[in-house]
């Protein structure tokens, strides 16, 4: 029989994994984490002040114009939501296949999906170009005739998608963060800190009946967010795929999207996991060279199937027979934003195949490379399905470029402030490993699996 | 909560998992059904040990699913049909297809909360939190707890009980 590699390593006993895994929250931080704090919290200033002219002054301060009205906006936003998807792949899909070896990461993957999907929140509410009637997207009884929302445009059934994803996202990284959260409230020495991390323990035990519980809570929550993982990229992509404008009007863009998203998502995942090991070096133990290399051959893969996705589309757009499918795609690889579609390709299909060999899966500087890489071609995949579809109409009349300004690269480095600011702090204040879901798989791989009275 | 009595007890404290599962085993057998085990992490040999049953949860996240569902439809129809019937593209007032995508929406989100509500309910959740029994007990450590309106309750007996089946340390517990 193959010997299973070690999950934890270093021969940790029960007490150890607690004290690593509660230090960075009970010392001061490090010089590198105030710097990279600082960097975070100066570029989320600069974003919010961004937010605050776009708004006061109006959508016009962006390049949004006809005739491409989608821009900087719907792109990111479909950047952010993608990022998260991957957590909740690996917090629910995995803990459903019984992949142990998620248990390390899924809590900071999780705790990115929800930071991400706050951050890509922001950007439909300001897209409406007057925010603060944002509350007219959803339906609730008003005394404008009554005028109700309508329930057959997807972007309506993207506003119940995502904020349900929002919540059930919340929902579930919070509960399972309980039983954490009561270590840390019987760790601390100081006062306010027992107080506060009590009431967020909300008065946990840790019984036999409680554990039960627990589990069958966290069985439930993992199974609802797999198919609503699934439907929130599917309802994403029908924001596009409903319409019937050539180059979005596919039936391939729900497992598209999914399979982008998953591909997206990891790749963040394995960026904020090389920063998380360099900050914190006694988190290489539980977040191994085994975790990422499993992470970047999801990578490899999902890579290839968004290749797959490109290439049909093209196939399908030749064998509909229909001129304008034709020529948009046609124009998307040759047309004036071919640079675009280009980078795509590149950072997308090729740079994640040096995976196939083993060297390079497990080396951190090349994934931490190949990650950014692909964030980049995520981005841009957005930025080419948007853009190249809605530049050149079916009008001549109606053909232009998008007018890229100064408040669209703002708005959009901004948002990575906003991002790493509540990561970071994130990282400081709340447990960044599960340390309950930890402990019962310490034994996995060890020579003397019963140590620690495991299973 | 108010006027529930405050029950305190006694508590052996273990240090491996093979000895609390064997002793919450051996415990049951000597008639203390109410024992409580606690444990820094799920361990799944004490579900059988302390005879705790399958959690009743799927149960409710099943019905709050389907009434999400029903609450859905009955939501887009009555506004889509009923209140502010509007011809979109010539589709028909009842386009269910289009409708699907919210019922489901809503379907998972009442499941979810609801599901964890009910969570918090049979957890006793959310309380203040009472000095816990060993405050290594999130961290490294196990117990077993009688509490002490348990039948033929004796601190002398469960003492000697408990260390016999190898507990470092058994405590009188004023408050659980």
């Amino acid at each position: 029989m193959l010997k299973r590699n070690q999950l934890v390593l270093g021969n940790k006993t029960l007490k150890d994994v607690t004290d690593d895994i509660c230090e960075p929250i009970e010392t001061i931080p490090s010089k590198e984490w105030m710097g990279l704090f600082l960097t975070a919290k100066t570029l989320f200033i600069f974003y919010i002040i961004t937010i605050a002219m776009v708004i006061s002054t109006g959508m016009g301060l962006l390049g949004v114009n006809h005739p491409v009205g989608w821009g900087t906006m719907i792109i990111t936003f479909v950047f952010w939501v993608g990022i998260g998807h991957a957590g909740t792949l690996i917090s629910a899909i995995l803990f459903l296949f019984r992949q142990k070896w998620r248990t390390s990461v899924a809590r900071t993957a999780e705790a990115m999906t929800v930071f991400a999907v706050m951050t890509a929140g922001i950007f439909p509410l300001m897209h409406t170009g007057r925010p603060w009637l944002d509350f007219w997207l959803f339906p609730y009884p008003n005394q404008r005739g009554p005028m109700w929302v309508n329930f057959r445009s997807p972007l309506l059934w993207d506003v119940f998608a995502i904020s349900t994803y929002a919540t059930v996202s919340a929902v579930f990284w919070f509960v399972g963060m309980v039983p954490d959260l009561a270590t840390v409230r019987d760790r601390a020495k100081n006062v306010w800190r027992k107080k506060i991390y009590g009431a967020l323990s909300l008065g946990w035990k840790g019984t036999a009946k409680n554990w039960s519980q627990f589990e069958m809570i966290y069985l439930v929550l993992a199974g609802l967010s797999t198919p609503l993982v699934i439907s929130v990229h599917t309802i994403v992509s029908f924001d596009f795929a409903v319409s019937g404008l050539p180059g979005w009007h596919t039936t391939i863009f729900p497992p598209y999207f999914v399979a982008g998203a998953i591909f997206s998502g990891f790749a963040m995942v394995i960026t904020l996991m090389s920063l998380v090991r360099i900050g914190f070096p006694k988190f290489k133990d539980y977040i191994t060279i085994d975790h990422m290399e499993v992470m970047n051959k999801i990578i490899m893969m999902t890579g290839l199937m968004v290749g797959y996705a490109y290439g049909m589309e093209f196939l399908v757009a030749w064998y509909s027979g229909n001129e304008y499918e034709r020529y948009v795609f046609m124009n998307r690889a040759l047309g004036p934003y071919a640079w675009s579609y280009w980078i795509m390709v590149f950072c997308n299909v090729f740079v994640a195949q040096i995976f196939w060999v083993k060297k390079f899966r497990r080396s951190i500087p090349v994934m931490f490379v190949v990650s950014i890489f692909v964030n980049i071609g995520m981005w841009f995949e957005r930025f080419v399905i948007t853009v190249t579809s809605l530049h050149r109409d079916f009008l001549p009349s109606n053909w232009g470029q998008y007018a890229w300004s100064m408040y669209d690269t703002a708005i959009l480095v901004g948002s990575f402030g906003m991002f790493f600011t509540i990561f970071l702090l994130y990282l400081r204040v709340l447990p960044a490993i599960s340390i309950a879901e930890v402990k019962p798989v310490l034994g996995v791989g060890r020579d003397d699996e019963h140590a620690h009275g495991g299973h | 909560m108010k006027n529930k009595k405050v029950i305190g007890g006694i508590a052996g404290i273990f240090l491996t998992e093979d000895k609390v599962v064997n002793a919450a085993y051996k415990v049951r057998e000597s008639g203390y059904t109410k024992l409580e085990a606690i444990s820094p992490y799920p361990i799944h040999a004490m579900e059988a040990a302390c005879d705790i049953k399958r959690s009743f949860i799927p149960y409710i996240t099943f019905a709050s699913g389907f009434v999400g569902l029903l609450a859905g439809l009955g939501m887009v129809y009555y506004i889509s049909v009923v209140d502010w019937a509007l011809n979109i593209g010539g589709k028909p007032f009842f386009s269910l297809p289009a409708f699907v995508p919210i019922m489901f929406e809503l379907t998972i989100l009442f499941a979810a909360l609801t599901s964890v509500g009910a969570f918090f309910y049979l957890c006793g959740m959310p309380k203040i939190s009472v000095p816990p029994i060993d405050l290594d007990l999130t961290c490294h450590k196990f117990a077993i707890f009688i509490p002490e309106n348990e039948t033929g309750y004796n601190f002398e007996s469960m003492e000697k009980m408990l260390i016999e089946l190898g507990a470092v340390e058994v405590k009188k517990v004023m408050e659980f």
